[in-house]
């Protein structure tokens, strides 16, 4: 049965116990870097050395946070802390398509990655009919013609566009 | 009157109308997308804005900014699911109005609610920006120091129950915001010799890793959820007319949200609370709220849509934001080198109150847009979770990437994305991190200024509006440490009512003893005693 101090904690138990560790051990790490990382500057006034900020906010973290796992109604590590580490880690596929498709960009070009990651995606997220992998592509074509196209944001054309007519080049550098 | 004349100018362009449109109409349908909410859209279109023009990039993000609470009403009464975080008070009364089938009247009263809020908070501010203007001098590096000090203590103490972890994470913050070369001594910090991290942790790169990678990464692993819509018919005016029934509760709602919008680190949550526990005080049918009343509807709706202008104001005269979507927008300042601060206001006045009609202007376009599209507004809500997900890791990208076109950038915006993820399944607050690495290098740069003078403590806090904001701070603290106390008390109490009798050993053979030595004991051992003889014959 849960005690008065856990159904008054705010949150879900799942993880807790393991990321208050890490954030605390994270903290104190850093903060017993703090001699190599920073510096203290002689004849300075203490509000204006260039260790004093990293200081206080690393000095908050360690503190607080040790306070908090103190205070946390949890003293072991059950099996579903471990099940959602383990989703936690789940993401890092996802940061991994995200990273692919920044490495890919400069190299293929924004508009043809663009038209092959999304449908791509949608289809390991399991939309594998026609209809959704259709607007999947008509999303990734309005995203670039709207931002590349339109707004002009900054990224730059493919290497491989290099590859291609004259005419084309410049338009696909440009625009695409 | 010539003021004005100047502001309408600024806003008399063909690029700035365009931004309006594109802001209101996005922030709507941005904000009826449950899952995405305006931060993650800002968060998004930031680098977009840069090169636009101060005043068309401001005017796109205030339009999302203003309006996504409009759009959040709509999932918020027809499928009890908020569409951004600050309408979850409106499911109280929303969705019970279209569980017993009067959505068009639920849906008609938000719009008009948020309308009245949004109308009312940029008039209170227009008409307060002469004041704001003779006040706002007044403030020095000191003050500012302090007023940053006080968002930062603010934001920590609203987050009740998890104070603790909102200061870790500020100090998190604080720290980021001091990696990379110091500006005035030219040293390194926390930089591990690395040279994509000399020039320090961008705030866009970390704001869109904690809200929109983060928010992919959730949409991603979340499952789809089978939708049933209401359906809507008949106009959607009616609402006005019920609104003008209560005016009282619109109002006072209104004001709370001007008032809490004006101090960093408070917000919409803040007014809301207030503004719907007042209405139920002062209300003749008070058991309503929670089902279906509509002065519950008018409190949540007219509060949260009057602080978005209100919250403009610590941004605009002091350089403070008080929340994570301000903090974004400030850095559309500095890149078009307009400091927001007291110098804006003695200098740039027309700019400021041209930025409070593009609001006033952008909540009539709005409340067009809405009653004239909600029909096809409603079906964006159906977007599937996952498919919503992918559309939101391949926007983050162009957010992420077109910044500085650096892949580091986008190592670090994915790293924070899991940061966030992992935060959000915790349910630990990202707002501080954001506001600590804001308000951190402000108070950074004011402290140094501002020490500059002092020789004792207490010159910190000789001048009137410094000693102000002193007192303030320690009031604030002073009103968190009873909470805090309090709290410890009722818990104490609690387990104390809950606990079973001590199960103690020697406490249990005192029990006994006395059991035995009482004549219903002595009853009992014989009984016991006889039966055993008799058992003992059996064999």
């Amino acid at each position: 049965m849960a005690t008065e101090r856990e159904r008054r904690f705010v949150g879900p138990r799942r993880g807790q116990l393991i990321f208050a560790i890490f954030f605390f051990a994270v903290s104190a790490l850093l903060l017993a870097l703090i001699g190599s990382e920073t510096q203290w500057v002689k004849k300075t006034k203490l509000v204006a050395q260039p260790r004093f900020w990293p200081a206080v906010g690393l000095g908050l973290m360690t503190v607080l946070s040790a306070i908090h796992l103190c205070r946390l109604p949890w003293r072991r590590i059950t099996r579903y802390d471990w099940r959602e580490a383990r989703k936690w880690l789940s993401v890092l596929e996802f940061a991994g398509w995200f990273m692919g498709y920044v490495l890919l960009v400069p190299v293929i070009g924004y508009l043809p990655v663009t038209l092959v990651f999304v449908p791509l995606l949608s289809w390991r997220m399991g939309y594998r009919g026609g209809r959704m992998l259709g607007l999947a592509a008509l999303f990734a074509l309005a995203v670039v013609v709207v931002f590349k196209s339109f707004l002009a944001v900054k990224i730059p054309g493919g290497a491989a566009y290099e590859y291609l007519p004259d005419g084309l080049r410049s338009l696909f550098i440009l625009y695409f | 009157m010539e003021l004005l004349l100047s502001s309408l100018d600024i806003l008399a362009r063909w690029d700035v109308a365009l931004a309006l449109l594109v802001g209101s109409v996005g922030g709507v349908v941005i904000g009826a997308i449950p899952g995405v909410g305006p931060a993650v859209a800002i968060a998004i279109l930031l680098p977009a804005t840069f090169s636009m023009d101060p005043i068309v990039g401001l005017t796109v993000l205030l339009g999302i900014y203003g309006s996504s609470m409009y759009g959040g009403s709509i999932p918020a009464v027809l499928i009890n699911t908020p569409g951004t975080a600050v309408n979850a008070l409106t499911t109280y009364d929303g969705y019970p109005m279209t569980a017993r089938g009067e959505p068009r009247r639920a849906l008609s009263l938000a719009y008009s609610s948020s309308f009245f809020g949004g109308i009312f908070s940029v008039i209170c501010l227009i008409l307060f920006a002469p004041v704001l203007a003779r006040v706002a001098p007044m403030f020095g590096s000191r003050e500012i120091f302090l007023a940053a000090l006080l968002g930062i203590i603010l934001v920590v103490v609203a987050h009740r129950g998890q104070s603790l972890i909102a200061g870790a994470l500020a100090g998190f913050g604080i720290w980021l915001q001091s990696i990379g070369m110091e500006p005035v001594k030219y040293t390194q910090r926390y930089t591990f010799d690395q040279p994509f991290l000399q020039g320090g942790v961008n705030l866009i790169v970390v704001v869109l890793g904690l809200f929109a990678l983060s928010q992919a990464f959730v949409l991603l692993t979340s499952d789809d959820e089978k939708i049933r819509m209401t359906r809507l018919r008949g106009p959607l005016f009616q609402g006005l007319r019920e609104l003008a029934r209560h005016p009282r509760v619109a109002t006072v709602s209104a004001s709370f949200g001007v008032m809490m919008g004006m101090i960093p680190g408070v917000g919409e949550f803040t007014a809301q609370f207030m503004s719907y526990t007042y209405a139920q005080r002062t209300s003749k049918r008070p058991q309503d709220f929670g089902n279906g009343a509509s002065e519950g509807l008018i409190a949540a709706e007219t509060s949260n849509n009057a602080v978005p202008a209100a919250a403009m104001v610590p941004l605009l005269a002091l350089g403070i934001p008080g929340e994570a979507l301000t903090a974004m927008m400030l850095s559309v300042f500095y890149v078009h080198n307009v400091v927001p601060g007291p110098q804006l206001f003695q200098s740039r006045m027309d700019f400021v109150v041209a930025l409070y009609l593009a609001l006033l202007i952008l909540n009539v376009l709005v409340m067009i847009f809405l009653l004239s599209a909600t029909g096809l507004l409603v079906k964006v809500v159906k977007i599937p979770n996952r498919f919503l997900g992918v559309c939101v890791l391949t926007l983050s990208f162009v957010g992420v990437y077109s910044l500085r076109n650096s892949v580091s950038d986008c190592v670090m915006a994915a790293g924070f994305g899991v940061l966030g993820y992992i935060l959000k399944r915790l349910s630990w607050p990202i707002v501080p991190i954001i506001l600590g690495m804001v308000l951190g290098g402000i108070m950074e740069v004011k402290l140094r200024a501002g020490m500059a003078r002092v020789k004792t403590p207490w010159d910190f806090i000789d001048r009137p509006i410094a000693f102000i904001l002193f007192f303030v701070i320690i009031i604030v603290l002073a009103v968190h440490a009873r909470h805090v106390w309090q709290d410890r008390k009722a818990l104490k109490e609690a387990e104390w009512k809950s606990r079973h009798r001590s199960t103690s050993f020697g406490a249990r053979l005192l029990r006994r003893r006395k059991f035995l030595l009482k004549e219903r004991g002595k009853v009992v051992r014989g009984r016991r005693k006889m039966l055993s003889r008799q058992s003992t014959e059996l064999y």
